[in-house]
C-alpha cells in the first residue's frame, strides 16, 4: 500500500514544527507496517502526552491518545486483553522515562509484547524548551538557564537491565537503518524498545546552537557508529546504533495463558 | 437448584457481584481495606477465561481497566483512599472519553495514609470532584452484603448504559466484616451488555455521535471500526478540537448525560419512614447504626425513620427535599466531617433543622452516637 493509505489525511496538516524529526519517524514506522504487511485492523497505537504522542491521531489504525507518561499502562490493559493485537507505543523522553519510567520498567520487565519507541530530542518540546531526564548535563534549556546538571538515562542500559527482550537505537538521519530496527522491534515476540535520536531544531537546536534542522540531522552521522563499526571501535565516544538486545524469554500474555489453563484444572479438581 | 447461601466478607459480596455482572478483567494494587478483592480475583478470573493484572500501582491498574475497557471487556479496579487520590487523573480520562469501568474504593480514614485498617467515610466529595475539570460521575454504596452484591451488579449496568465510569463507595466496615449472601440465579438480577454500533464495516463510525437516545454505540478496539480516543477536547470521530461550539457541547453532554437522568440513576431505601417527624439519612456501614436507632424508636412509638442512600452521586436533591418536607428535623449520620450533610442542606427548604450526628476516629459510629445528638436536638439534654 501507498504510504498515504496508512493516514488521516482528515486530520492533517499535522502540528510538529517544520524540521521537526518526528515526521520523518512516523514516516519510517508506516514503511515498516507496510513492509511487514500488517493489516490496520491488527494495529493499535498508543500515545501519551507530547508533540511525539500526537502520532497516534494521524495513523489509520485504532488509536488510544491518553494521559502524559500511561501510554504503556493503557497498553498493558489493550494488550493482555487482546494478545492477538499488535501494539506500538511512540512516547517523547517524559512520555517514556519521567513521568512514566515506572509503566517503561515495568513492562520491560513483564516482557509484554509491546514495541516502544523512544523519540529521544532531549527536549520537552509540547511546553516550550524544558529540559528532560534524557538531556544529559550541560545544556541549555528554559528550567536550566545555567545548563543543566542533571546526569541523563542511557535508554539502552536501562531498557536492557529492566528486562526488554529487544532493544535497539537509531537515528532520524538513518532512516532506511530505522524502518529495519522498527520491523525487527514490531516482529520481536516481547518487550521491544527502539530508541530513535530526533532533532528538535525550534527548542532544543535554536537554545545550544546546533543550527537548522539540516544541520541537526547530519550532525547524527558524525556522532553515532554502528555496533561492530571500524569507526566506533577507533572512537569509543561515538553513540553506538543498532541492535543491543535480542533474547527470548518468556512473553506476559503466554505466560497468562498459561496461568488460564492451570486455574481451570484446579477449580475441574 | 437451590439459591447459594454463603458467610462472606463485604468485599467478596462485591466480587461475587462483579462476577454476576460479566466482570471479565482486572488490574490493581494491593491497598487496604480492599486486597481481598484484588486476592478473590486474581483466583477466580482466569478460571473463568478472564484476566487479572497485579499492576505496577495504582495509575497503572486505572489506566489498565479502560485500555482493556475499549477492547470490549467488563472492568474493575478496586483501591482505597490514596490510590482513589492516585487514579483521579484516569478517571477523569474515562469521564472525557467515555470508557464504561467500575473503581471500587473501600474508605479507611484518612486524609493521606490517615488509619489503614479502620473505616471512615471520608471520600465521598473526592469521588464527586476529584478528577479536574468539569464533569459528571455515578457513585453508589450499600450497608449490608446483599447490597453490595447488588450494587456493584447495578455498577456494572451503570457504567455501560452511560458509557462513564462509577464508583462504588464502601468502607472498612462494609468491607471486612461477615453476614449472610444469597448469590441470585443467573437471569435473576438484569444485566447490561455493551451497546455496540450497528455500522458496517468501511462505513464512517462516528465513535462521539450519540443516539437520539443520547447513548453511543461502542466499537471494540481490534473490530473493524478504526477510530481515534483521546482527553482532549473531540469532535464525532474523537478527533482533537477547539473549535468552540463543539468544545461546548461536550461538555455540555458529559454533565447532560447524568443530569437529566437523575431519577433512573438515583436509588435509595426507606426504613421506617412512614409520618416520620424526625428523619436520618445515611448510608453504609453508618445507614446500619441509624437503622438499628430507628427500629428501637419505633417500637416505643416514636415518629422517626431512616432514608438510606445508595447512590450518593448523583445527588438525589429532589427526593430529600420532598421526604424531608415534613420533618420536624433532619439528621445526617456519616463518617465524615459532614460531606453528606451539605448535600442534604441544599437540598431541603429549611437547612436550619438539618443536624450532623457523625464519628470521624476510625471507630464504627454506633447507635449510642446518634442518639446524643438526637437527645439535643429534642430538646431532652445534653
Amino acid at each position: 500500500m501507498a504510504i498515504q493509505d496508512y493516514i488521516r489525511q482528515r486530520f492533517f496538516p499535522h502540528l510538529w514544527c517544520p524540521g521537526c524529526g518526528h515526521g520523518i519517524i512516523l514516516n519510517n514506522l508506516l514503511h515498516a507496517v507496510d513492509e511487514l504487511g500488517l493489516a490496520k485492523n491488527d494495529i493499535v497505537v498508543t500515545s501519551g502526552i507530547g508533540c511525539s504522542a500526537r502520532i497516534s491521531g494521524y495513523v489509520d489504525f485504532h488509536t488510544l491518545h491518553t494521559l502524559h507518561g500511561r501510554a504503556l499502562a493503557f497498553a498493558t490493559g489493550v494488550k493482555l486483553s487482546r494478545p492477538e493485537l499488535t501494539l506500538i507505543v511512540p512516547m517523547g523522553d517524559g512520555d517514556a522515562l519521567a513521568i512514566g519510567g515506572n509503566h517503561f520498567i515495568h513492562a520491560a520487565r513483564r516482557n509484554i509484547d509491546i514495541t516502544a519507541i523512544v523519540m529521544n530530542n532531549r527536549i520537552y518540546g509540547m511546553t516550550g524548551g524544558q529540559f528532560s531526564p534524557l538531556s544529559g548535563p550541560g545544556i541549555l534549556a528554559t528550567t536550566a538557564p545555567y545548563r543543566t546538571i542533571d546526569p541523563n538515562f542511557d535508554v539502552v542500559e536501562l531498557a536492557r537491565a529492566a528486562g526488554a527482550t529487544f532493544v535497539a537505537r537509531s537515528t532520524t538521519y538513518h532512516a532506511l537503518e530505522t524502518i529495519d530496527l522498527l520491523k525487527r522491534a514490531i516482529s520481536h515476540k516481547g518487550f521491544a524498545v527502539v530508541e530513535i535520536l530526533t532533532q528538535c531544531p525550534t527548542y532544543y537546536g535554536r537554545k545550544n546552537k546546533e543550527g537548522e534542522a539540516a544541520e541537526m540531522i547530519e550532525r547524527y552521522k558524525h556522532i553515532t557508529a554502528k555496533i561492530g563499526s571500524k569507526a566506533l571501535e577507533e572512537n569509543p565516544a561515538l553513540i553506538p546504533r543498532g541492535v543491543f538486545v535480542e533474547v527470548g524469554r518468556p512473553e506476559y500474555c503466554e505466560a497468562y495463558e498459561e496461568v488460564i489453563v492451570r486455574a481451570r484444572q484446579e477449580v475441574a479438581a | 437448584m437451590a439459591r447459594k447461601v454463603r458467610f462472606v466478607q463485604g468485599n467478596e459480596a462485591c466480587v461475587e457481584g462483579a462476577l454476576y455482572a460479566g466482570l471479565s478483567f482486572y488490574a490493581g494494587y494491593p491497598i487496604t481495606p480492599s486486597t481481598e478483592i484484588a486476592e478473590l480475583l486474581a483466583e477466580r478470573l482466569p478460571a473463568r477465561g478472564g484476566r487479572f493484572i497485579q499492576m505496577e500501582d495504582e495509575i497503572a491498574s486505572m489506566c489498565a481497566i479502560i485500555g482493556a475497557s475499549l477492547t470490549g471487556n467488563k472492568v474493575m479496579t478496586a483501591t482505597s483512599g490514596p490510590g482513589f487520590s492516585l487514579k483521579q487523573e484516569a478517571i477523569g480520562y474515562a469521564c472525557m472519553a467515555e470508557i464504561p469501568c467500575v473503581i471500587v474504593n473501600v474508605q479507611r480514614g484518612g486524609p493521606s495514609t490517615g488509619n489503614p485498617t479502620h473505616v471512615g467515610q471520608g471520600d465521598i466529595n473526592q469521588a464527586r470532584w476529584g478528577t479536574h475539570g468539569d464533569h459528571n460521575i455515578i457513585a453508589l454504596t450499600a450497608s449490608n452484603h446483599q447490597d453490595v452484591f447488588a450494587m456493584t451488579v447495578e455498577a456494572f449496568n451503570m457504567a455501560e448504559t452511560y458509557r462513564t465510569p462509577v464508583v462504588l463507595l464502601f468502607d472498612e466496615v462494609i468491607g471486612h466484616m461477615r453476614e449472610k449472601l444469597l448469590v441470585p440465579e443467573p437471569g435473576e438480577l438484569p444485566l447490561v451488555e455493551r451497546l455496540r454500533t450497528s455500522v458496517p464495516k468501511d462505513v464512517d463510525y462516528h465513535p462521539y455521535l450519540p443516539r437520539e437516545d443520547g447513548r453511543l454505540p461502542m466499537s471494540d478496539f481490534g473490530g473493524e471500526h478504526r477510530y481515534n480516543v483521546t482527553g482532549l477536547y473531540h469532535d464525532m470521530w474523537g478527533f482533537p478540537t477547539s473549535n468552540p461550539k463543539m468544545v461546548s457541547e461536550l461538555l455540555r453532554h458529559l454533565i447532560d448525560k447524568i443530569d437529566n437522568r437523575v431519577h433512573e440513576i438515583t436509588r435509595h431505601k426507606e426504613h421506617f419512614l412512614e409520618g416520620a417527624r424526625y428523619v436520618l439519612i445515611s448510608y453504609g456501614a453508618s445507614a446500619r447504626s441509624a437503622i438499628h436507632l430507628a427500629r428501637e424508636r419505633r417500637a416505643r412509638g416514636e415518629r422517626i425513620g431512616v432514608i438510606e442512600l445508595q447512590s450518593l452521586w448523583p445527588f438525589p436533591r429532589e427526593m430529600i427535599r420532598e421526604k424531608c418536607r415534613e420533618a420536624k428535623a433532619v439528621l445526617v449520620v456519616e463518617m465524615n466531617m459532614g460531606q453528606m450533610l451539605a448535600q442534604v442542606r441544599a437540598a431541603v427548604a429549611d437547612p436550619e433543622k438539618v443536624f450532623l450526628a457523625n464519628r470521624v476516629d476510625g471507630k464504627l459510629i454506633a447507635p449510642a452516637d446518634i442518639k446524643q445528638v438526637l437527645r439535643v436536638i429534642q430538646g431532652r439534654g445534653v
